[in-house]
Order: C-alpha cells, then sequence, then structure tokens
C-alpha cells in the first residue's frame, strides 16, 4: 500500500449551482468528485434545506495543489459575489488500496 | 365553512411561527410536489383529448401575451416607486408575472367543493403562463445582450421541474384519454385533496420562514405583494371574460394572473441573474402573496369573476 499525499478541496454552496459547477469542474481538470446534501448557517442565514432554495450542497475534490488553485481561483471570481459559498482546502492522505498504478481514481 | 386545506396551512404557518421541531424531509415535499404537479397535468390533457387544439390557440396567445404584461407593469413599479435596484425589480418582477402552481391547485379545490364548473383545460394555459415573465425578467435585468447565455437560459427556464411534469402530464393525458388514466385514477385524482393538505402544511411552514426577512424589508414589499395580486387578478378577471370563459374559469384565470411563482421563477432568476437578492422575492411571493391569495385573494377572484359576467354581459 502507497499513500499519496495531496489536497482536498471542499466547496459549499448553493444547490441549485449544482449542474453548473459540475460542468465547471469537469473543465477545470477535476478527475472526479463527490456532492452530498448539506444544510447549516452562515452569511445568508439559515440554510435548513426543507426546500431547494434554501438547500447547500457539498463538492469535494480530490486534486493537486494546482487544480485546486485553479478552481478556487475560478469560483471565487465568477461565484462568490453573487451566492452562498465558502471554499476551504486541506492536506489529505489518499489511500492507495493496492491497486495499480494505471488504474485512475 | 373554511376548506380543511386551508386549516393545514395554518397549522404549518403557526407551528413555523412558533419554532416548532415539525419539518417535512424536502425529499417529501419533493415527492409531493411531483404528484401535484403530474395530476394537474393529467387533468388537463383528458380535457385537450376531447377539444380539437385549434379552438384554444386564441386563449394559450393571450395568456402568454398576460405573462409578458404583467412583469412589464411589475418592473417599473418597483424600480420607480419601490426603489429596488434593476435586477432586484426585474427578479420580482419575473415571479409575478409567472404563476405558482399550488395557488392553482388550491382555487381548483375552491370551486370543486362548491361544485362550480370550469374550463378543464385550464393547466395548458398554467403551463404557458410559467415561462413568459422569466424571459422577460432576465431581458430587464441584462438588456438583449449577446453574452447572456440564451442556451443554458433555456434549458433552465423549458427543462425545470414544474414545465416538464406539467407538459409531461398534458401529454400522458391526452395521449392516453380519460379511459386510459382510469387505472392510475385513484391514486393522482382521488388522493389529490390529501397531497394538497400535506403540500399546504410544507407551504405553511416555508411562508413562516419568509416573515423574519419581511421584516427587514419593509412596507413597500408587503404592500406589493397584496396590490398587485389585486391588480393582477382585475386584469385576469377582465381577459377571463373578454376569452368568453365561464365563471370558474375566469376566476382560474384571475388567480393564475394573480399568483406568484416560487418553483419556476426562484431557480431560474438565482441562475440567469444571480446579482438580484433572491429574500426579496421569495419574502413577497412566499411571505405575502401566497398566503395572501389562499385565504383572502381566491374569495375575491370569485366574486370578481362573478361581477364580471353579471355586470358586463348585462345580466
Amino acid at each position: 500500500m502507497q499513500n499519496r499525499t495531496t489536497k482536498l478541496l471542499t466547496i459549499i454552496t448553493e444547490s441549485v449551482l449544482e449542474t453548473t459547477l459540475a460542468r465547471e469542474l469537469d473543465r477545470l481538470n477535476a478527475r472526479g468528485y463527490t456532492i452530498t446534501d448539506a444544510r447549516g448557517k452562515g452569511h445568508h442565514g439559515v440554510r435548513n434545506a426543507g426546500w431547494e432554495p434554501s438547500s447547500n450542497i457539498r463538492i469535494e475534490v480530490a486534486c493537486d495543489e494546482a487544480t485546486a488553485g485553479a478552481i478556487a481561483g475560478f469560483l471565487e471570481k465568477n461565484y462568490s459575489d453573487n451566492y452562498a459559498m465558502i471554499l476551504f482546502t486541506s492536506d489529505i492522505e489518499v489511500l492507495r488500496l493496492n491497486r495499480p498504478p494505471s488504474t485512475a481514481t | 365553512m373554511i376548506d380543511p386545506i386551508i386549516l393545514f396551512f395554518l397549522l404549518g404557518a403557526v407551528a413555523g411561527l412558533l419554532r416548532s421541531e415539525l419539518r417535512l424531509p424536502a425529499a417529501v415535499y419533493d415527492f409531493i410536489s411531483i404528484v401535484l404537479l403530474l395530476s394537474i397535468g393529467l387533468k388537463g390533457g383528458i380535457e385537450l383529448a376531447r377539444q380539437p387544439f385549434v379552438t384554444l390557440l386564441p386563449q394559450m396567445l393571450a395568456v402568454v401575451a398576460l405573462g409578458f404584461l404583467l412583469s412589464l407593469v411589475a418592473f417599473p413599479t418597483l424600480r420607480y416607486l419601490g426603489r429596488f435596484n434593476r435586477a432586484d425589480s426585474a427578479s420580482i418582477a419575473a415571479h409575478y408575472g409567472s404563476v405558482s402552481v399550488g395557488t392553482y391547485a388550491v382555487a381548483v379545490a375552491y370551486l370543486g367543493s362548491r361544485e362550480i364548473a370550469f374550463e378543464e383545460h385550464m393547466p395548458l394555459l398554467l403551463v404557458l403562463m410559467e415561462v413568459p415573465a422569466i424571459i422577460m425578467g432576465i431581458i430587464l435585468a441584462r438588456g438583449l445582450s449577446r453574452e447572456t447565455r440564451w442556451k443554458s437560459i433555456g434549458h433552465e427556464v423549458f427543462l425545470g421541474k414544474s414545465v416538464v411534469l406539467l407538459l409531461g402530464g398534458l401529454l400522458i393525458g391526452w395521449l392516453a384519454g380519460p379511459d386510459g388514466l382510469s387505472s392510475i385514477e385513484p391514486f393522482f385524482f382521488d388522493l389529490f385533496k390529501g397531497f394538497l393538505a400535506l403540500f399546504l402544511l410544507e407551504m405553511g411552514l416555508i411562508t413562516a420562514t419568509q416573515i423574519g426577512s419581511l421584516r427587514k424589508h419593509g412596507i413597500f414589499l408587503v404592500a406589493f405583494g397584496i396590490v398587485m395580486p389585486l391588480f393582477s387578478g382585475l386584469v385576469g378577471t377582465g381577459l377571463g371574460w373578454a376569452l368568453g370563459l365561464s365563471i370558474g374559469g375566469t376566476m382560474v384565470l384571475a388567480t393564475l394572473a394573480a399568483s406568484a411563482s416560487y418553483i419556476a421563477a426562484p431557480a431560474a432568476m438565482r441562475i440567469s441573474v444571480p446579482e438580484a437578492n433572491p429574500t426579496l422575492s421569495l419574502a413577497a411571493s412566499l411571505g405575502i402573496t401566497f398566503p395572501f391569495n389562499v385565504l383572502i385573494g381566491i374569495p375575491i377572484y370569485y366574486t370578481m369573476a362573478v361581477w364580471a359576467h353579471t355586470a358586463l354581459a348585462g345580466g
């Protein structure tokens, strides 16, 4: 088992952006992402996920630092002014479960 | 006697205002609204199977024009009287030109419990009225600039949940006809009011969450949320009468004109005019106009329809 250190970019934003952002992430070379429903409270008040306009999503992208930076920069420029959005990165270690190296994540 | 479905709405609103723990899971709300949209579409589709499409063309064109017109009246009112910025004015205008399926369902239930007939093809007019104001709202906010991504906006507007389900229901009802639908009738038609009751319970809860933001945005929005539907209802009544609809049909058209969207318009405006503040339009359409229409407006539109048919037709 050989572990690999990389970045985890987490985006918490409005559900209404899901389709748009999924398209942008593909374009910005994210090799994969995970989207989960989320709820909480922030600058835009309580977002309790009772129905779509008050629902949030949490998008997680494991990628290298350059890709994380490119995605974050793009979202900040185009979306963060007008949408509820928070971005953060963390260092993670992706566990390679003895897969042959050629297999994509 | 107050209709029990209205009591469900009040229960939700009171529970929400008292900060009760009551919450319908989002998936349940989605499911109920899918059932309602399909039921309404199917009902209209059955009627379309019965009459030639061409005879409805004048009505179809008239309601599309009505959708454009109402948003064009709302926009300058909000911009110059309400002093909202351009994006907010355009977004709220789109909500008020478009329609609310929930309000439509309550109007149908109101007529049903009084055994008043109306033209059953109204769902066709409902779906036609969803879209024009949204397009107008985007134009009012953006202008007709080349930068506007009409392709993705078109996708958002015409393939949104409510348009797809209403149109889909209409088509299925039209293709299957009344006999073909008899097997699914118990679920979609007999249980309609039960689903509507649950839907209104959730709407009550959602309405209650909007009250807080209304306090921040002041008296103009509250006044607009009441006066605009009354004005639109009057225009709808006049149009219904001019198109030769029955009293029931005139009342339904007035209700459609008076209602403000909270499903199709918010989603489309959020994507297409992101700088507009969504709290403003939702506070007005859900916090004020929806409860106003459901509790007070619908009986008023009925009175208007009766008045139009007796006064204008000379008895």
